[in-house]
């Protein structure tokens, strides 16, 4: 296995700004995800756990510096680098007035699965998600834990090696944040590297093992839970978090 | 070819949800077309069957002025009502205001005399011309004799009608009279009856001729002027559905992810192409068969489709394709759904003004005229009235399809532009 084969993610001397010169800046930044990791990014608001997300599938192209998924550089190989992983947006991003059966049908279509693929896919993801009793209502009609599901079902519908995650329990409720981690530590045992950033640290300690701490763009900590905590004597990540960034509003 | 079938089936649900969208798309042309056409046909037929209803108050007593109405009713145009020749001036503004009456004449009392008086002098002018004596005694000749009161709804262009046809009468009436006195002048006796009569009736017909390029007689009525245009403005409408539709994409999430994905986003306009073209072809389909099927029931004139159908299919495919162009670039452009809303419509209905859907072209300023050609609208026009009212065929068509497809290129192009500009391909 080559060095590049080791790594899910690599982004090699990062350099970033918006241009209208507003939100954070990225100097040099470099991170390395191995293959089969359960990447955990955590930070306060407008640290640029979003930013980098964006910056890791191609949705925003850096000044400089590379990015590459499982060895193929996102800038130079075009649409094609897309089928190797997938994403869930904080936003709900899909279609409010479809089924999840027929957003699934679509979304299938477009990660570039048959048609045979696509309708295998959407019947053992709807099942999986427990959507399946709610396959043919409208998705505007459902609650948020339930439009959660079905914004991870259509990131995973390809089964990609990489999987982006977007803070993808925000808002929904304790039963749907156990299925959602639940459902994640699952594709992980089957080979997906999970890319994952929240807010919410106690998800470091059921989902990450090996967690981020970014602030202002740039990685102020890294390691598995425990080491983290032991290095910067710290007895809950809550303070750890708090010792590293500051108590200061960020937003 | 998979993804972009279920791209369509995703775009075509999504429009099938839509229900103001839908309502924008067909109910509002299906009402339009009626409506338009149901008055302009009520207003053709003011002037054609119904005739305008029109008071005579005669005050003179000699018998030019009752040859005088004889000759206006004769004309077709008017339905007389004699009222009582005491009645004052004023009393008359106020019989039609009571009765809602569009038109009165009032005859004046010195009507025969001030004829007679006009014929003598020119019969006596035509003597001297030949050579012979005739009475060239000085009569002093006012204008049109008559006096015509109307109410301010009446149009300008049914005012000048009216005006022309009580000249017309008029005319008759006094040739006759000169005629008459120049044959007697001559010959020493009155005009054979014979002979009057047929001035009197001797109307000359004139073949009215439409210019189609087939030669053919049909004469166009006002479903064919109507029909054709607010389809074409149906099309252009869509604007609202489509040009949302793009804006709700780009502004909620699922742009975000499409861009994520190893699909173009042309699978996506290729899809909202297809669709709203489809879209375009049931509104074409729904409004012709209304013309067809609905309009004799409501008793307006029946649409009759052209001969060269093939031509019918593909300058409607031409218009669609363009309407539907149009939407796009509105959609990539537009930031809100507002902004998509309002731009469309507003644009729509200049663009329609312009392109002589709302006025025909030639009615318009000169100005507005030579503008004419910006508006895409106009081009879909021009090509259906080539084949509804002109009979043409595919090849009379040409000249009007190339603009428009010129037209289509170019929006084409500007929203391919913007779609890059924008970062969303």
């Amino acid at each position: 296995m080559g060095v590049a084969d080791q790594y899910a993610v690599e982004v090699n001397n990062l350099n970033f700004r918006y241009q209208e010169n507003s939100g954070v800046n990225f100097n040099g930044l470099n991170l390395k995800i191995p293959k089969g990791e359960r990447f955990g990014l955590f930070g306060p608001n407008g640290a640029g756990k979003t930013t980098l997300m964006s910056l890791m599938t191609g949705l925003l192209t850096a000044q400089s510096g590379d990015v590459s998924l499982l060895g193929q550089s996102i800038p130079g190989k075009g649409k094609q680098v897309n089928k190797l992983f997938g994403f869930v947006p904080q936003d709900f991003s899909f279609y409010q007035e479809l089924t999840p059966a027929e957003n699934l049908e679509f979304f299938g279509a477009w990660s570039g699965l048959s048609k045979i693929q696509t309708r295998q896919r959407t019947d053992e993801l709807l099942q999986i998600l427990g959507l399946a009793d709610v396959r043919n209502k409208q998705v505007q009609q459902f609650s948020g834990g339930m439009k959660r599901r079905v914004n991870l079902a259509i990131g995973v519908i390809h089964q990609p090696k990489v999987l982006f995650l977007d803070e993808p329990t925000v808002g929904v409720d304790v039963q749907t944040r156990h299925a959602i981690i639940n459902y994640l530590l699952q594709l992980n045992a089957e080979g997906t590297t999970l890319v994952y950033t929240s807010h919410q640290l106690s998800e470091a300690e059921d989902l990450c093992n090996d967690i981020a701490l970014f602030d202002q763009g740039t990685i102020i900590a890294r390691g598995d839970l425990q080491s983290l905590m032991n290095d910067h004597q710290q007895e809950s990540l809550e303070g750890l978090f708090l010792n590293l960034t500051g108590k200061n509003f960020r937003d | 070819m998979y993804k972009l079938w279920a791209t369509i089936k995703k775009d075509t649900r999504i429009l099938l949800r839509d229900k103001v969208g839908l309502l924008l798309m067909f109910v509002m042309p299906i009402l339009l077309v009626i409506i338009v056409t149901g008055i302009q046909n009520s207003t053709f037929e003011l002037m054609d069957k119904s005739r305008l209803a029109m008071l005579i108050c005669n005050r003179d007593t000699g018998k030019l002025s009752g040859q005088f109405v004889e000759s206006l009713n004769r004309i077709g145009m008017f339905k007389l009502q004699q009222v009582s020749n005491k009645q004052s001036d004023a009393q008359l503004k106020n019989l039609m205001k009571t009765r809602n009456e569009l038109l009165t004449v009032i005859v004046p009392a010195d009507f025969t005399a001030k004829v007679s008086a006009r014929a003598k002098n020119i019969s006596g002018k035509a003597l001297n011309s030949f050579g012979l004596q005739g009475d060239t005694t000085k009569t002093k000749l006012d204008g049109l004799p008559l006096t015509l009161y109307y109410q301010p709804v009446l149009q300008e262009q049914y005012r000048v009608s009216v005006n022309s046809a009580l000249k017309s009468a008029l005319q008759i009436v006094q040739s006759r009279e000169t005629l008459r006195r120049l044959y007697f002048e001559i010959n020493e006796k009155p005009l054979p009856e014979n002979l009057e009569k047929e001035l009197l009736n001797g109307q000359t017909n004139i073949s009215q001729q439409p210019v189609s390029v087939s030669g053919s007689r049909k004469v166009p009525n006002a479903s064919e002027h109507n029909v054709p245009g607010w389809t074409i403005f149906a099309m252009f409408f869509v604007v609202i559905s489509l040009g949302g539709s793009l804006v709700r994409e780009k502004v909620s999430g699922s742009f975000i992810r499409l861009k994520t994905l190893p699909t173009d986003f042309t699978v996506g306009l290729a899809s909202k192409m297809i669709t709203y073209l489809g879209v375009t072809m049931v509104q074409t389909i729904v409004i012709f068969a209304i013309g067809l099927l609905l309009f004799p029931a409501l008793h307006l004139p029946k649409l009759h489709l052209p001969a060269d159908l093939l031509a019918l299919v593909i300058v409607t495919l031409f218009c669609g394709l363009c309407a539907v162009s149009y939407a796009i670039c509105i959609g990539i452009f537009a930031n809100t759904q507002e902004q998509a809303n309002g731009i469309g419509a507003v644009s729509i209905v200049i663009l329609s003004a312009i392109g002589g859907l709302m006025v025909p072209s030639f009615a318009m300023p000169e100005f507005f005229q030579a503008i004419a050609g910006i508006s895409p609208l106009h081009w879909c026009l021009e090509a259906y009235y080539k084949l509804f009212l002109e009979d043409g065929t595919l090849a009379d068509v040409l000249p009007n399809l190339l603009p428009l497809l010129v037209v289509t290129v170019v929006l084409l192009s500007i929203a391919f532009v913007g779609l890059k500009r924008k970062k969303l391909i």
